[in-house]
């Protein structure tokens, strides 16, 4: 039978079911078709930190939520419109954010009084009424499945595990999405195994095959492709495109990369990535510990590597001693911290930006780092590629601040043309440098660029410039140890004074104020950019006019902030944090910044912020 | 013997091509240990031995850690780098593995190897990164003025410890033969000749290299070693070991080492045992059993029977060397980076 296709501008789906039943799978599956049609998109896996909590319970529901429209969004949706629920607990956890009156598709077979009874349901709510509000379409999955794949020489367990495909295939049908692509992605992960490879081709089409013909789904969808910038696109999640920008600044510097580290989520997976590219001359060492991770990498920097460790919030705290040495022997390092959930082990898998006050702040004595943020998954490249010019150009440690949401969540990406990227140079030193009262020439290695108050990099091996550095205070210039108390206010000083020099070379905060006369400006940082966009774009189609700006450099801060915060009435500052952001605007700036902070583990609804800047602005 | 046949573990390391001296080890900066420390004496012994290697000055590097031994490096005229308390190994590490080209040294003490560091000594030794660690065992904190450390014997009177500190000790060797190590040996800071021995076999050897060297503290810790350094009582109480000769000690060789019916090891009269029942010295063993037995020998608090020497020294192929080769594998498989089409990825789709 022929359905009636829709036209619809933008969905929100959200896959629910248990951390056995490949959601993740599923989701990025899905996500690819939907990024080869073109829509824009964006995407928020959320998972539990138990690899396998016990199945089907609330703790260990696994979700993923897919964002995909005709026309550029924002965030990956405040509200799904569709709800696949593989099982009781995934309704349970997730129903609460499915859209009014928006599609709910439960696994049937699932709903046994067991697995309802397990995670509280008295009554099941398929059949008490409770779900009225929505359009449910119940669905046989497991049961259906495994009839499709009865001829198949498997176990019931192996075959119901392929239901995920089936699910698959399913909402592949409803939103029109084609299907090569995850034919072609089945036959590569199965290829060595042949029979399950054709039970999950065969589940995918049975799937597909019923969304075609149940009377459960009267009509078809179609999200036609967003119109953006011509150019060859891919889909990137932050921690890809985060490792992508880091192989690429080696290239660009001409330096070999060394990445020291210890397993931490959520940024374990730049280590996986990093660990693949040895053609590219990057070293992946697996240190024992966070601090080992740290000290391999500043013995690299040494040694004149591009130096990187990667790590999450309680990783930070652990190298907070040799971030300090970095600071103190003026090396090169780009310390990597995809913030999640605190303090102590707090919320592993779910994101935050509660670390900023340590990256700015957590290290003993006055021991400035930079500090480096990108604000969306793609922009994790490019971020990744400006952290390694400050640390490479100023010789210093430099912290780049991703979170969970930016590492797993993904986008589409015009994939830039490589030539185009800045070159940055290592500039070695070579020569001695210091000519002494009798003529005779000395290398000093704390003799500094006068511009950039950078010393020079002389790496061992160098005919001339041996020398010796360490955590010892330094004499200005020669870099003998030095006790000596003026010496040692005036090292703090230009310390600090290299830092704050590196906002030079950083661009000026561009202001999106698109009538030109907003008196409220909301400012970000990190990963609330897009729904902070999103939020922006509710109160201007609502008619009221709303300023933008987002900081990719907190420490220096752009040399025109000060002038920016000035002009408008009021500034709400936004933040995954109780203001942290807010603390260091008001402290330097002096503004009567407006706080708004969730800590939920998610990124911000934009209509929530919507609210509350309309709230400001109804204050004026 | 060219230095190449002396030195094989330094094949990658560029040679010198001046002659060098113990005074061009020496850096401009002024020594500060306390007068009479042991140090003064490894220092001059190891600035002395490095003009053996015969290999570009600039191309070594002294790594330490916190302590009063830690100091070393700025008093090496060659690159160097004054790290954190414990933290040298991890440092060098990264150094070692990234520039096959330096020969990297680790200078550390008890108190920064066994216990702040220690996590990061025993991954060293079992990675068997190319570092060669100097371990200055005086049995006591100096830095921090004199508490004990976790060398010290049970029971010492410190500052911190008024009535006899409680842990019992590590026996740096053991815990080295434990943690994989390749090569383990320990010297004496005063015996210069014996000491020179050791650091040209550390230097031959692939790998992590272990010393622990018996320094004397004379301020905090006076004469911890000295039953092993004065004539009357150094020949009874100390092992000399020497591969492939059969392990004798005492006045006369009158003591040695022999396999009891049990299967342990002990110490026996020659003279009552005769000549062919002790064990001969096999430092290139696979198995570390022996020398472990005989890191177990000694005495803690009297030092009866403590050798010296080389404990193990087997062949294992570096990490440096591992990782380098998994560089060059992937290079050969994959050829050069494309970082165009790294970046582009394999699912792409064109908006026109
Ligand atoms: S305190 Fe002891 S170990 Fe330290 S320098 Fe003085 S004598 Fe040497």
């Amino acid at each position: 039978m022929t359905k009636q296709v829709v036209q619809v501008s933008k969905v929100v789906i959200r896959f629910a079911g248990d951390s056995g039943d490949g959601m993740q799978l599923t989701g990025d599956r899905f996500t690819t078709e939907t990024a080869g049609l073109g829509n824009d998109l964006k995407t928020l896996p959320d998972f539990p930190a138990e690899i396998r909590a016990p199945a089907g319970t609330i703790p260990g529901v696994s979700a993923f939520q897919l964002h995909f429209a005709d026309h550029l969004i924002a965030t990956p949706g405040d509200e799904p419109d569709v709800l696949v629920a593989m099982n009781p607990a995934a309704l349970k956890a997730n129903l609460k954010l499915l859209r009014r009156g928006g599609d709910l598709i439960v696994n049937t077979d699932e709903f046994t009084k067991r697995a309802l009874e397990k995670v509280g349901y008295t009554a099941n709510p398929l059949e008490d009424g409770s779900l009225e509000e929505y359009q449910v379409h119940p669905v046989a999955l497991t049961s259906m499945t495994v009839e499709a794949l009865k001829d198949f020489d498997l176990t019931k367990k192996e075959a119901e595990r392929a239901k995920n495909m089936f699910a698959l295939g399913m909402l592949s049908w409803l939103y029109s999405r084609p299907s090569e692509g995850t034919l072609e992605f089945l036959k590569a992960k199965f290829g060595k195994k042949p029979e399950i490879l054709k039970a999950n081709i065969a589940a995918f089409e049975a799937g597909w095959s019923f969304g075609e013909t149940t009377e459960g789904f009267s009509v078809q969808y179609e999200v036609a492709p967003a119109a953006m910038p011509a150019g060859v696109y891919r889909n990137i999640s932050g921690n890809l495109a985060l490792s992508l920008g880091l192989v690429a600044a080696g290239q660009l510097s001409n330096l070999p990369v060394f990445l020291g580290s210890y397993p931490i989520t959520p940024a374990s997976d730049i280590l996986h990535e990093l660990s693949k590219h040895k053609n590219f001359g990057v070293t992946t060492f697996q240190a024992e510990d966070e601090i080992a991770g740290i000290g391999s990498a500043i013995g690299a920097a040494y040694g004149g590597a591009l130096a990187l460790t990667t790590t999450s919030g309680p990783g930070v705290a652990l190298k907070s001693e040799a971030i300090g040495l970095a600071v103190m022997t003026e090396l090169p390092l780009v310390i990597i911290d995809v913030q999640r959930g605190g303090p102590s082990t707090g919320l592993p898998t779910k994101t935050e930006q509660s670390d900023l006050l340590q990256a700015m702040f957590g290290r003993n004595g006055e021991a400035p780092v930079p500090i480096v943020a990108p604000q969306s998954p793609s922009d994790c490249f490019f971020a990744a590629i400006e952290a390694a010019r400050i640390a490479i150009e100023y010789r210093t440690p430099v912290f780049l601040l991703s979170d969970g949401y930016l590492a797993n969540g993904s986008e589409p990406w015009k994939v830039p043309d490589v030539a185009d990227l800045p070159a940055i140079d290592a500039n070695f030193a070579t020569e001695l440098n210091h000519e002494n009262a009798d003529g005779s020439m000395d290398f000093w290695p704390y003799l500094r660029d006068p511009q950039t108050l950078a010393r020079p990099w002389a790496v061992p091996g160098t005919k001339g410039l041996e020398h010796r550095i360490g955590g010892i205070e330094k004499a200005e210039g020669t870099g003998a140890i030095s006790y000596d108390a003026d010496n040692h206010d005036k090292m703090v000083r230009l310390r600090q004074a290299k830092v704050d020099a590196i906002a030079q070379t950083i661009p000026e905060l561009t202001v999106d104020d698109p009538t030109g006369d907003a008196k409220v400006l909301v400012i970000g940082w990190g990963s609330t950019f897009g729904p902070i966009a999103g939020a922006c774009k509710l109160v201007r189609d609502g008619g009221g006019s709303v300023a933008q700006a987002h900081l990719r450099h907190i420490n220096p801060f752009p040399a025109n902030l000060g002038s920016v915060l000035a002009k408008y009435d009021r500034v709400i500052v936004p933040e995954m944090n109780l203001g942290q952001l807010n603390m260091l605007l008001r402290a330097k700036f002096l503004v009567d910044t407006v706080n708004y902070n969730q800590v939920r583990g998610l990124p911000f609804k934009s209509d929530e912020l919507a609210g509350v800047i309309n709230d400001v602005r109804a204050s004026l | 013997m060219s230095n190449l046949d002396k030195y094989p573990a330094l094949t990658l390391v560029p040679k010198s091509d001046v002659a060098q001296s113990a005074k061009d080890f020496k850096s401009d900066q002024e020594v500060r240990w306390c007068p009479g420390c042991g140090d003064y004496s490894i220092l001059s012994t190891v600035q002395g031995f490095m003009p053996d290697l015969g290999i570009a000055k600039e191309n070594i590097v002294f790594v330490s850690g916190i302590g009063c031994s830690s100091r070393f490096p700025y008093y090496m005229n060659t690159y160097g780098f004054h790290s954190i308390h414990g933290r040298a190994p991890s440092i060098a590490t990264g150094l070692s593995v990234s520039r096959p080209d330096l020969s990297v040294w680790v200078i550390t003490g008890d108190g920064d190897a066994l216990s702040i560091g220690g996590n990061h000594l025993i991954h060293a030794l079992r990675r068997n990164v190319n570092l060669k660690i100097l371990l200055f065992n005086n049995r006591i904190y100096g830095l921090t003025k004199g508490q004990y450390s976790p060398t010290s014997e049970q029971g010492k009177i410190t500052k911190s410890t008024p009535m006899g500190s409680l842990d019992y000790s590590f026996n740096p060797v053991s815990l080295a033969l434990g943690a994989e190590a390749t090569f383990v040996a320990r010297s004496l800071d005063s015996d210069r000749k014996h000491l020179t021995s050791v650091l040209s076999a550390a230097a031959a050897h692939e790998g992590t290299a272990l010393i622990e060297i018996y320094q004397n503290c004379n301020i905090f810790n006076d004469g911890a070693w000295d039953p092993l350094k004065e004539n009357e009582t150094a020949d009874d109480l100390m092992i000399r070991l020497e591969h492939g000769q059969p392990i004798r000690f005492g006045k006369d060789g009158a003591k040695g080492v022999i396999r009891t019916g049990d299967g342990h090891i002990a110490i026996a009269n020659v003279a009552e045992v005769g000549e062919d029942a002790l064990l001969r010295h096999d430092a290139h063993a696979q198995d570390p059993g022996l020398a472990f037995a005989l890191s177990r020998l000694s005495d803690t608090h009297t030092l009866q029977d403590t050798p010296i020497g080389i404990f193990r020294d087997v062949q294992r192929p570096s990490y440096d060397r591992l990782a380098r080769e998994q560089l060059a594998d992937a290079l050969e498989q994959k050829g050069p980076g494309d970082l165009q089409s790294l970046v582009r990825g394999k699912d792409t789709w064109v908006v026109a």
